[in-house]
C-alpha cells in the first residue's frame, strides 16, 4: 500500500489516487509539427527505471492533480507538489 | 539425449542419477553472428528458430538472471487466440497453432491442455458486446461458440448463478483450442532444443550497453565483458523501457506489476479456464490443483516484481463473486512480473530506430500465450533484416502514424 501525500489533503491511502501520466508539454504551433513528434508527445513514455516524474490526481479526495515523485523500484516517495 | 518412455525406463532402473544436463553454461565468446537479450520463452524461441530455420551457427542468449525466470515464470500459463482485429488473429492464432505442434518439435512435454477458455457475460449489453467479438473472429476464422447461460452453467457448475449475484451471469463463449501449458517448460524446452543447436546460452549476463557505430548496432557491453553481433533482438519484456534508454530511443510503453496467486491444492473443482471482463479476473486449475488466478493490473509504473495488497484484495474479491466456494480456500503464493503496456495493448515487433537492432517486446499482460510466434517472428526479422506479413501491422512506426490495433477496446483485455 502506497501512503501518498497529497499537497492538499496530507498522506492518504493509495486507492483513493489515479495515475495520471508522465508530465509532457503539449508541443506546438500544429503546423510545424511533424507526425512523428506528435506520436513521441501522444504516445511515447521515459518509463524510467528508478526515480520518475508522474502525474497523479486524487480522485476519490480533493479531486486535484499534483506532480509525484517516486521511484518505480523501491515505490519510495520523494516529494508531491501542486503543478 | 532423446527423451523418450525407452529413455526414462533406462534411467529409471539407475536411480536417476545420470540424467544428462538439458543445456550447457558456456562462457560468452568474443562475437556471434546475432545475440538475444532476454532469456524467457520468447527470446530463447527466437534463438531456437533462428538455429533451426535460419541456420545461423552462432548464436547466443544472454539472461541477466536466470532462463524463465522473468515473466516466463510469473503468468498464469493461459493460451488462446481470441482477439478481436485481424491482425492479431493471424499473430495469436500462429502462436496457438505452434504450441500445438510444440511438444512434438521440442521433444519437451510442455504440457498443453487444450482445456478450452470461457469469457462471462453479466448483462445483455455485455451479451451484445460479446456476439459481436464472435463474429469478428468466426470471419477471422478462430473455433468460438456463443454459450447461454445453461451452457454455461453446464460448463461452470460452481459459478455465481444465485438470484442475488452483483455480476449475473447472462451466458459467455468459449474457444476450445485454448487453455493451458506449463510455463516453465516452454522456457526449458526452448532452452534445450537450442543448445543442442549449439546456441549459447549465458546466464548472470546482464547487457549494459550498445555498441553503436554510424546507427547500426555491432556489439553489447555486458556484465561479462563486451560481445560482438551482427544482429541483436531484444526480448527484454518489462525491461524494454530500460533497454531502448541504453540504445538511445524511447518505446510508447509503460512497465506496470501485474499479479498473479494460487491457492492451496485441491481436487478438480474447474476443468477449463474461465475468465470475465467485467471484474477482470482469469482462473484455471494447475495439474497439481492449485486454482491459478488474476486480474487487473497495479495501476502505476513499476519495476518492482511484487504487487500492493489493493491491488490483491481486489483480485481476490473478483474471483470469489464469480466462485463463491472458492472463499474456504486458503491461499498458498502470491507474486508480480513486470509487463511492458503500450499504449494500444499490442506488441511492438520488428526493426527499431537503431540498425541491425530488432524488437519483440510490448507484450504486456499477454505475452505467455505469444512465446513461439514472438521468437519465431523475432528469428524472421534478425536473420532476413525485414518483417514477415505477420509482424509487420505491429512495426513501431505506427505511433507516428496512429494505426493503431486497440486490442484494449477491442478485444476487452481485462486489465
Amino acid at each position: 500500500m502506497l501512503l501518498i501525500p497529497c499537497p492538499w489533503c496530507g498522506p492518504r491511502d493509495e486507492p483513493e489516487f489515479t495515475y495520471g501520466g508522465e508530465p509532457a508539454v503539449r508541443p506546438g504551433p500544429a503546423a510545424d509539427i511533424s507526425d512523428a513528434q506528435w506520436g513521441g508527445y501522444l504516445y511515447m513514455r521515459g518509463n524510467d527505471k528508478g526515480p520518475h516524474r508522474e502525474i497523479w490526481c486524487h480522485s476519490f479526495g480533493c479531486g486535484q492533480w499534483f506532480v509525484l515523485e517516486r521511484d518505480t523500484v523501491t515505490h519510495a516517495i520523494f516529494s508531491a507538489r501542486k503543478p | 539425449m532423446r527423451y523418450s518412455s525407452l529413455s526414462l525406463l533406462r534411467q529409471g532402473l539407475t536411480g536417476h542419477a545420470s540424467w544428462p544436463a538439458a543445456w550447457r553454461s558456456p562462457a560468452l565468446a568474443q562475437s556471434y553472428d546475432a545475440v538475444i537479450i532476454g532469456g524467457g520463452g520468447h527470446g530463447l524461441a527466437a534463438a531456437y528458430y533462428l538455429a533451426k530455420l535460419h541456420g545461423l551457427k552462432r548464436v547466443a542468449v544472454l539472461e541477466k538472471g536466470w532462463l524463465g525466470g522473468g515473466n516466463t515464470g510469473r503468468n498464469t500459463t493461459i493460451v488462446r487466440s481470441n482477439y478481436f482485429f485481424p491482425e492479431s488473429v493471424a499473430l495469436y492464432d500462429f502462436a496457438l497453432r505452434l504450441y500445438e505442434g510444440l511438444s512434438e518439435e521440442l521433444n519437451f512435454n510442455i504440457m498443453l491442455s487444450q482445456r478450452g477458455m470461457i469469457n462471462l457475460a453479466h448483462s445483455d449489453h455485455d451479451m451484445e458486446v460479446m456476439t459481436r467479438a464472435v463474429n469478428a473472429m468466426l470471419i477471422n476464422g478462430i473455433d468460438v461458440e456463443l454459450l447461454d447461460p445453461a451452457q454455461v452453467r453446464a460448463e461452470l457448475p460452481l459459478a455465481n448463478f444465485s438470484p442475488g449475484a452483483r455480476y449475473p451471469i447472462h451466458g459467455g463463449y468459449v474457444q476450445r483450442r485454448g487453455g493451458i501449458a506449463r510455463h516453465d517448460a516452454v522456457a526449458w524446452g526452448f532452452a534445450r532444443a537450442a543448445d543442442a543447436l549449439g546456441v549459447d546460452i549465458v546466464q548472470n549476463c546482464e547487457v549494459l550497453g550498445f555498441l553503436i557505430e554510424n546507427g547500426l548496432v555491432t556489439g553489447l557491453e555486458t556484465s561479462r565483458g563486451r560481445v560482438s553481433a551482427g544482429a541483436v533482438g531484444m526480448s527484454p519484456s518489462g525491461h524494454s523501457g530500460v533497454l531502448a534508454a541504453k540504445a538511445g530511443f524511447r518505446l510508447p510503453i509503460t512497465s506496470y506489476a501485474l499479479q498473479a496467486m494460487v491457492s492451496e491444492p485441491v481436487k478438480p473443482v474447474l476443468h477449463t479456464v474461465a475468465a470475465s471482463w467485467a471484474t477482470g479476473m482469469y482462473v484455471s486449475q494447475s495439474d497439481k490443483g492449485e486454482l491459478v488466478f488474476g486480474a487487473g493490473l497495479d495501476l502505476y509504473p513499476s519495476y518492482a516484481q511484487r504487487g500492493n495488497l489493493p491491488t490483491t484484495q481486489a483480485i481476490v474479491a473478483a474471483v470469489l463473486e464469480i466462485f463463491p466456494a472458492f472463499r474456504r480456500l486458503k491461499m498458498l503464493r502470491q507474486w508480480a512480473g513486470i509487463v511492458d503496456v503500450p499504449w494500444d495493448y499490442s506488441p511492438i515487433l520488428g526493426p527499431s530506430p537503431v540498425g541491425n537492432l530488432y524488437l519483440n517486446c510490448g507484450w504486456g499482460t499477454g505475452g505467455f500465450k505469444a512465446t513461439p510466434a514472438g521468437g519465431w517472428l523475432l528469428a524472421h526479422a534478425v536473420a532476413t533484416g525485414r518483417h514477415h506479413p505477420i509482424s509487420a501491422p505491429f512495426d513501431l512506426a505506427r505511433f507516428d502514424s496512429a494505426a493503431l490495433i486497440d486490442e484494449a477496446a477491442g478485444a476487452g483485455i481485462a486489465h
